[in-house]
């Protein structure tokens, strides 16, 4: 199976999310954001970073870019795609996920282990989770604080479209604690934590057994796999 | 501008083109030397070396190299020991040693890593937002150049003091530069340190450091060597940003009525610099690059003239070629921009197209400026006109040397006389007072929790973390085959360093040391920064002198090498100078991450052991400053040898996987280590004091407060004690059991206190975020 990680200009976490990939037994392709070929990936990760310096708007730039002409065209016919951080970003720029990702409340870059609630397990990337199941993953950014009219609201809510909810903070002022969405269909899903960064014991958040021995982002890529299978 | 800048500029720039004819046939035409920051006597060097006036091209090259921050003119008497004092053994590890962009050290598996911090203070207080930002941006392109890939970022940052309504607007500052640039860059940020002192104040020091991996044949080195290969500029164009920045700001003194120098501080773009990190690493994997170096400090001027005297060549440049933002640049501007992100690559000819593939992949600009020849010379043209026309060695490393006068500081022996028992300061006579003077040591701004700061900065990217801030050390796995890392500590006491600079700059070696140590890694090398005074003091000098020494005999003492280092002097407000400030980085390896040893007991049930011995040790302590406000007698005594089995015992407990936690003990003492290792991962403990008295004849005070050196607190399963003990009991390590890790999340200080652990911490946490949240 195989799962492309596009790589813009200044994306950060494109190696880590193809770790991600391999170590969740899947084989990470790089797609490269100037190539509009799709190299018949399976599912498509949009990882974290600063893609095209957040000039202009976050995403905004990289949501032009080819390969995400793509993307857009390949979700619709039910490409599982994920989008982490500045990727959520993305994907709220070439509108797959409604809404938009401002500046912090605080002001500040934020990195810390954040606890989330799992609160819909219908989609290609959150099916190996138990409903309301509660996890850990780092999160760091410095635009993530979520933000949508209170109609989209309204419906994200009433049709069950938040993916996942902060729980012990809200840590950049989300509205409804909103940390990730999925879309109508659930191969689409966005969020501003990094599941990369907890899928290698040794590496990822500290947790009561460990030190660093949180793997709850594994769950993402080995939903997508399931998925994929299934499909 | 300022009224030297625009005064040089002004002259520069109403003349004609000034060629090397005319500069021949105007012998006597008044030149602004003074004002590029040249001496008298450095401009008739000049004259001398050329056999006629330099033009104003290459008066501007020779003042910006020949300043005190790239020439290192009053230093580098000195630092020639840390090349000296060394043993054939240190030199095992060692693949590139002093004088590159950075040291490269051999950590096994046909892994290199390169290592180095740099100072980016005076820009910092300038412009503290920018000023901290490129100083990450430069150093990352140091490590860069030295054909690694850079894995991780850490800072050395000295504010003011906290009651100063200034020192906010320089933290905030510093802190989201080095947010904004080093989060962009997508490197993990794995530690560092944060001091407030007010003799910072009109001074703050931002030093910065980065590490980088390659593999052994990876290395590369600046250096233009086979005539024909072309020297092609590329990555950002070149501005007016940083004109002067090297001559000027880092090699004067603030004088509070002077000017704003805010036009000579650099912008950065991380964006530009990250997208430069990948296509360069792309370049070196084609192997179209003979030669490279990044553009700094004295931008071209210093670019062009390294890489020929490196290479023992020479180079012919068309400075028209260069691609500017700002088409009115004079040529001497352009050699002088420190504008940020841009690279030089010597390139062979056959390798051209190549090289354009790449560059064009990451829609980097570059342009062709010209190419290498036999002849020793450096010849660079405006467009039909040489303007510059000199033996590259006299500007990039034949420049003056000083041997500046030394004076041994008369008021340093009352200052050594006032010790904490001279000045009679108060010690707690009751429990109470204990209890509360541990709370307000742990809670004071420099003992404080750093989260305010560090959770501005991304220490995951990379997936390669295995230790961060709080830890003793920052930690990185190179190889994700074999788990093969490697571990940094920086450290820095001015403190100490103002009482007797050779013993703190040992002190400061010493607890970097022992930092790595504690983590689990061998200590392998030593890179530093050394921030003082202006050199033109005498007894800043002497100051330098004997940090220098002290610091080039610990590193014989350890039998660890220096690799590199930076130099940065003028730190001083008026006639004030800082305190000396030797910050030391040691790197240390570990040949799998996995058994890296964390700073805080994880576990209920363990026994907690203090290795070394307790001494009457408080003069230039926390506990001095926070209780008395007192800075006087004499700091610790260093015991290198007694360090080094220190560190042999832990490097073989972690290896035998005997450690469940090791934190040095250094500034706040016993009670500090105890509070960070409980607060670390939450798990209590109670200790008990009267064994320390007994074996070591000490009272509470220095029990809990004393900064003897030496000294680690470790914590060890039941299952592993017999061994442990009898570890260090072979090694001739003091040990001594002085507590119990408990599940009760309490900390029990036996007959002095008893807390919740979440009440300490909430003490602990909530400083900086109350002083700059």
């Amino acid at each position: 199976m195989k799962i492309g990680v596009v790589t813009f200009p200044g994306t950060l976490d494109d190696r880590d999310a193809a770790r991600a990939v391999r170590l969740a037994g899947a084989e990470a392709v790089s797609l490269w954001h100037a190539d509009a070929n799709l190299h018949k990936v399976d599912a498509v990760v949009l990882p974290g970073g600063f893609s095209y310096g957040d000039y202009l708007r976050c995403g905004a730039i990289a949501a032009q870019a080819p390969v995400v002409a793509e993307i857009v065209k390949a979700a619709a016919g039910g490409l599982p795609v994920l989008g982490i951080c500045n990727g959520f970003q993305v994907l709220v720029e070439s509108h797959l996920l409604p809404g938009g990702l401002i500046r912090n409340e605080h002001q500040h870059f934020i990195c810390r282990d954040q606890g989330l609630r799992v609160e819909n397990v219908d989609t290609a990337w959150t099916n190996q989770f138990e409903l309301n199941q509660e996890i850990t993953i780092p999160l760091k950014n410095g635009e993530g604080g979520y933000i949508a009219d209170a109609e989209t609201l309204k419906r994200l809510e009433g049709e069950g479209l938040v993916a996942f909810r902060y729980i012990g903070g809200n840590p950049n002022g989300s509205v409804n604690d909103i940390a990730g969405l999925r879309n109508e269909r659930g191969n689409v899903v966005g969020l501003m934590p990094h599941p990369e960064h907890a899928v290698e014991p040794g590496f990822g958040p500290d947790t009561s057994v460990a030190m660093r021995s949180g793997i709850d982002g594994l769950k993402f890529f080995t939903s997508v796999l399931k998925a994929v299978v299934n499909a | 501008m300022s009224e030297n800048l625009a005064g040089a500029g002004a002259q520069v720039a109403a003349a004609a083109v000034d060629t090397t004819a005319v500069a021949a046939a105007t012998p006597d035409k008044q030149q602004p030397w003074k004002e590029l920051g040249l001496k008298g006597d450095e401009y008739n060097s000049i004259r001398e070396i050329l056999g006629r006036r330099p033009t104003s091209a290459e008066l501007a090259m020779y003042s910006v190299m020949w300043s005190e921050h790239c020439s290192y003119k009053s230093s580098k008497i000195y630092l020639r020991q840390f090349g000296e004092k060394v043993t054939d053994a240190m030199k095992t590890h060692l693949m590139v040693g002093m004088g590159e962009n950075a040291g490269v050290v051999d950590i096994g598996e046909g892994w290199a890593v390169t290592f180095k911090v740099e100072s980016h203070n005076h820009p910092s207080y300038i412009e503290p937002f920018q000023g901290a930002a490129t100083g990450v941006g430069g150093i990352v392109r140091d490590i860069l150049t030295m054909g690694a890939r850079p894995i991780a970022v850490m800072d050395q940052l000295r504010f003011g003091a906290v009651e100063n309504p200034d020192t906010a607007r320089v933290v905030h500052g510093v802190v989201d530069g080095i947010s904004f640039y080093g989060n962009c860059l997508g490197l993990p940020n794995i530690g560092g340190e944060t001091v407030f002192d007010k003799v910072y104040q009109g001074n703050p020091l931002v030093n910065a450091l980065s590490v980088g991996a390659m593999r052994h044949e990876d290395i590369k080195l600046a250096k233009a060597s086979n005539p024909g290969d072309l020297v092609i500029l590329f990555g950002a164009r070149t501005g007016a940003d940083g004109i002067g920045g090297v001559s000027v700001l880092a090699s004067e003194t603030f004088d509070s009525t002077g000017p704003s120098r805010r036009p000579a501080v650099q912008v950065g773009d991380p964006f530009a610099e990250k997208v430069l990190i990948e296509c360069c690493l792309e370049l070196y994997a084609a192997d179209v690059v003979a030669g490279i170096q990044d553009l700094g400090g004295a931008g071209l001027s210093c670019a062009t003239s390294e890489l020929a005297s490196n290479g023992n060549a020479g180079m012919r440049v068309q400075l028209k070629h260069v691609l500017k933002r700002d088409e009115s640049l004079t040529p001497e501007e352009i050699l002088m921009s420190e504008s940020q992100e841009r690279m030089m690559a010597i390139v062979p000819k056959k390798s051209l197209k190549a090289f354009e593939a790449i560059v064009n992949k990451w829609e980097v600009e570059y342009s062709v400026l010209g190419e290498v020849i036999d002849e020793p010379r450096l010849y660079i043209n405006w467009g039909d006109e040489e303007i510059v026309n000199v033996p590259p060695r006299t500007v990039a490393h034949d420049g003056p040397v000083y041997e500046r006068p030394v004076k041994y500081p008369k008021w340093i022996d009352a200052l050594n006389a006032n010790s904490v028992n001279a000045a009679g300061l108060a010690r707690a006579a009751v429990a109470s007072d204990l209890a509360a003077q541990i709370l307000q040591v742990v809670s004071s701004p420099n003992q404080a929790s750093k989260s305010w700061i560090t959770d501005q900065y991304d220490r995951y990217v990379g997936g390669n973390t295995a230790l961060a801030q709080p830890d003793d050390s920052g930690m990185v796995r190179v190889s994700e085959t074999s788990g093969l890392g490697v571990a940094i500590a920086t450290d820095a006491n001015g403190r100490y360093c103002q009482l007797d600079p050779y013993a703190g700059a040992q002190l400061a070696l010493a607890e970097a040391y022992r930092n790595v140590a504690a983590s689990g890694a061998k200590p392998l090398a030593v890179t530093n920064c050394l921030n003082f005074g202006s050199p033109e003091n005498p007894e800043v000098m002497w100051q330098f002198k004997q940090a220098t020494a002290g610091l080039a005999d610990g590193c014989l003492d350890l039998a660890i090498p220096v690799t590199g280092g930076n130099v940065s002097f003028y730190n001083q407000t008026g006639d004030v100078a800082i305190h000396p400030t030797p910050v030391v980085g040691v790197l240390g390896v570990i040949d799998d991450v996995a058994r890296r040893v964390p700073s805080g007991w994880q576990d209920a049930g363990h026994n907690i052991y203090l290795l070394g011995v307790t001494r009457d040790e408080l003069d230039g302590s926390v506990w001095s400053e926070v209780i008395h406000d007192h800075l006087g007698g004499k700091p610790p005594v260093v015991d290198l040898a007694g360090e080094r089995a220190l560190a042999e015992l832990l490097y073989a407990g972690a290896l035998e996987g005997l450690l469940a936690s090791a934190h040095d003990l250094s500034e706040g003492g016993l009670a500090q280590a105890v509070v960070e290792s409980s607060l670390r991962f939450n798990v209590g403990a109670r200790i008990w004091l009267n064994e320390i008295l007994e074996r070591d004849g000490v009272d509470l005070t220095s029990a809990l407060f004393s900064e003897s050196t030496g000294r680690v607190l470790v914590s060890v399963g039941r299952e592993d004690d017999v061994k442990f003990v009898g570890l260090c009991e072979a090694r001739g390590v003091p040990v001594l059991r002085i507590g119990v890790t408990d599940s009760t999340a309490e900390l029990n200080i036996q007959d002095i206190a008893l807390w919740q652990l979440n009440d300490v911490r909430e003490q602990w946490a909530a400083t900086l975020p109350e002083l700059f949240g």
